[in-house]
């Protein structure tokens, strides 16, 4: 039993680190910026790549993808080869996955404020940086599983199938997800439209929370919780269990983001049984992590790294409630999109998410610097502002929620709509906007506070260097030692057994729930008044969709009483099927668009998308006047055929006749739209001065026709007037 | 897209089966897991349970 010597690479983990300390103040300070702009809509009128719809999903991406993605990497890289007494398989890869990683953050930190999102939720990165991500991922994926195969320990830790879990099922996700048809260098399609692109969509969305955010992180519980508490896990048998269940069960629950929509029923009842039995393994999880902490509670109350992770549990098992609760048909009816699931998202965001890797952060940084925290007493104030920030972010959330949902749904006694106009709504809950705010503001002081300490403990610490191991090569399994273990000890020897066993596990909810929803027609009753959109109109949605109006508009009327009052005919699933991608959305910080269809004048939408103050007073919607005024108003229109082409491709009935006039037909339609603008006296003086002005200044002047607004007006009169129903 | 595998499935006869077979390895799957877990081996549990402490160059501040 010779022992061999190798070092633990704790250089990657201190790159990772650092990342992810950096990318979650920038994460975080988007997302204040953004609570910001709740209650100062104006704050940064006129620049497009600062706008509210843009920065949306550069911070639901930072705080997923660079801030929790870096601390899960750390957190994996380190326990990994401790776990495995093995130092990673390969350097080259290592830095590969790191390098690669960051540039991908920096890809999307460019791309997403400059509009270039495909508008499907955590997953907006474009089709090129799509494909990095597969590649880098399955860089990690071979370094990890690599690693594995070259350990000296033999049994896998729990930990350890949590992490392989996380790998698998990302990289099928991502992958489905982001099927999409190119159209150019940084625009592409859906393969999906409509109905199916809303389930797989929140089959990832939801299973992007399931094995981005929640398994990775249970594996690093398992891990850093025992070593920070120096006792082992309260049940090993539990956490098989749980493992297993919560893997396999995780991914039916997608559905539960759709319901009351125009998803088939049966898609929906799946979602939500699977979503309430979700409760258990996720409990099974909190349990254990608690659990491991019997008999050192007393440490809690000194260390603030068990601190942090107490209180991540505990929001674990919080929103691990909330969500199987939120799953239920009628609490649904209640909450979906309102604040309400805001709040769900930051409780398990903030606690979570982020205490755990507050946590690994104070615990790794000390130990790989070979010094003490250079201040106890600022983690400690770190944990309670932190705690603090959380409460005050979350409450205030919920309290907005209950009342959006309370008063969307209103009925005076003559039947009319109590609350009619939505800004009552929106200004009913500005209270609420602050405090979020204030609590963002304390939390991401908390998080500088980190900075700082860290920053110190670093400069007063050693050199990072590779840690020293020992330990004896494996040997070669005797028939003798196999002879009385179980088969999950058979399993647990065999890591590539595992990683496919794990794989078929988390492709079955998908399959079952996908397949059909695509393969069988009459899921999607079709609507023989539905047609394609127009190319002026095609054009306007995808302006629609990189303005990102998709983050505060939704486009699903739900089959209520309160919302075909106030909206129209609820949605129907045959509507939406050249709609790649769809744009159901999530949120009604705005009211629900699907039916604004004719519903107000093309003068109306001119003057709102300018100021939306003037014509709706209270509004806390941004000015685009980028669409209307400048040299960028000018409508890109070089690209329309290859539009067209490509939605052809993917099953949209355009004829070559279509193609062939698109030119034409948005240059008519766009007239048209110019000429009933001047039916308003202001626009027709403001707009022939303007033609003047330039004239006689030998000005280059776009003719409105030709201009971006025109095209979103295109888009928006033609929402929901497919269908006509007999009152 | 799919258009192109869509023809196949619907001429797959009793396809009703399928649904059924998954439910039968769900449930067998989980029932072998329980038996295993709760027939496991205490000794072979502490072992692994202690596996994250048992690494003895770590400088426990």
């Amino acid at each position: 039993m010779e022992m061999q010597q190798f070092h633990y690479d704790n250089k990657i983990v201190t790159k990772f680190l650092y990342a992810t300390i950096i990318f979650g103040v920038v994460g975080m300070a988007v997302g204040l910026l953004l609570a910001f702009m709740f209650l100062f809509p104006n704050l940064t009128d006129g620049i497009s790549w600062l706008s509210f719809g843009r920065l949306r999903p550069l911070h639901t991406n930072a705080v997923i993808f660079a801030f929790v993605g870096n601390a899960m990497f750390a957190g994996i890289y380190y326990s990994l080869q401790r776990l495995l007494k093995a130092r990673m398989a390969s350097d080259l890869l290592s830095n590969i996955n790191f390098w690669g990683w960051q540039l991908i953050i920096v890809a999307a930190a460019i791309s997403l404020p400059l509009g270039y999102s495909t508008s499907k939720e955590y997953a907006e990165l474009e089709w090129p940086i799509d494909i990095a991500i597969a590649l880098i991922w399955v860089v990690f994926g071979v370094n990890m599983i690599w690693t594995i195969l070259k350990r000296r320990q033999r049994h896998l830790y729990v930990a350890i199938w949590f992490y392989i879990a996380t790998f698998v099922t990302v990289a099928v996700l991502h992958i489905f997800n982001s099927l999409e048809l190119p159209v150019s260098g940084m625009k592409s399609y859906s393969v999906y439209a409509g109905v199916q692109d809303a389930l797989v969509q929140w089959w990832y969305g939801h299973n992007a929370v399931a094995f981005f955010l929640t398994t990775p992180f249970l594996g690093l519980m398992y891990y850093f919780v025992p070593k920070a508490a120096n006792r082992p896990v309260y049940s090993y048998r539990l956490s098989i269990i749980h493992f297993w269940s919560l893997i396999f069960l995780y991914i039916w629950a997608g559905p539960h983001h759709l319901l009351y929509t125009a998803l088939p029923e049966w898609a929906q009842n799946l979602g939500v049984a699977f979503s309430i039995m979700l409760l258990m393994p996720s409990w099974g999880g909190m349990i254990n992590g608690l659990l491991t902490l019997r008999g050192a509670w007393d440490k809690v109350r000194t260390d603030p790294v068990l601190k942090f992770m107490v209180v991540a549990i505990t929001g674990y098992g919080m929103a691990t409630f909330e969500g199987p609760a939120l799953s239920l048909k009628n609490v649904n009816a209640i909450a979906h999109f309102t604040d309400w699931i805001i709040a769900h998202v930051h409780v398990g965001a903030l606690a979570w998410n982020g205490f755990m890797a507050f946590g690994i952060i104070y615990y790794l940084i000390p130990r790989l610097f070979k010094t003490k925290l250079y201040s106890l007493g600022l983690a400690n104030l770190h944990f309670w502002l932190g705690t603090l920030g959380i409460i005050i972010y979350a409450l205030p959330m919920y309290v907005a929620g209950f009342t959006q949902a309370s008063m969307w749904k209103q009925f005076n006694p003559d039947g009319t709509l109590t609350y009619g106009n939505f800004l009552e709504t929106v200004t009913e809950i500005m209270p609420m906007y602050w405090m979020r705010a204030i609590g963002g503001t304390l939390y991401i002081v908390g998080m500088l506070i980190l900075v700082y300490n860290v920053i110190v403990t670093v400069w007063q610490g050693s050199k990072v260097e590779d840690e020293l191991a020992e330990a004896p090569a494996l040997e070669r399994v005797t028939k003798k030692r196999i002879s009385s273990e179980g088969w999950h000890t058979w399993l647990e020897r065999r890591p590539i057994q595992l990683t496919l066993l794990a794989t078929v596990a988390i492709l079955i909810g998908g399959i079952i729930q996908i397949v059909p929803t695509i393969m069988v027609k009459s899921n999607i009753p079709t609507i023989a008044s539905v047609q394609p959109y127009t190319p002026l109109e095609l054009e306007g949605r995808d302006i629609y969709i990189r303005e990102g109006c998709v983050g505060c508009h939704s486009q699903m009327i739900r089959p209520f009483r309160s919302e075909v009052e106030r909206y129209g005919e609820y949605s129907k699933a045959g509507e939406f099927v050249y709609d790649h991608p769809f744009l159901w959305g999530s949120k009604r910080t705005g009211p629900d668009l699907h039916r604004i269809g004719g519903k107000y004048s093309d003068n109306w939408h001119f003057n709102h998308m300018y100021d939306p103050q003037s014509t709706s007073s209270g509004s806390i919607m941004p000015r685009y006047p980028w669409l209307i005024t400048g040299s960028s108003s000018e409508l890109d229109k070089s690209n329309t055929e290859t539009k067209m082409e490509a939605m052809v491709t993917l099953g949209v009935p355009y004829s070559e006749e279509d193609i062939a006039n698109a030119q034409q037909n948005m240059l008519d339609q766009g007239a048209q739209i110019e000429q009933n603008l001047y039916s308003d006296p202001d626009f027709a003086k403001t707009y022939e001065a303007d033609k003047k002005y330039a004239a006689e200044n030998s000005e280059d002047f776009i003719e409105m026709k030709n201009r971006e607004i025109v095209a979103m007006i295109a888009y928006l009169q033609r929402l929901g007037t497919d269908i006509h129903v007999e009152d | 897209m799919l258009k192109f595998v869509k023809n196949h499935m619907d001429s797959i006869a009793g396809i009703e089966i399928f649904p059924i077979i998954s439910l039968l390895i769900f449930f067998i799957f989980f029932v072998v897991l329980f038996w295993w877990v709760i027939t496991a081996k205490k000794d072979h549990i502490k072992t692994v349970s202690n596996i994250p402490l048992d690494n003895q160059n770590e400088d426990i501040l």
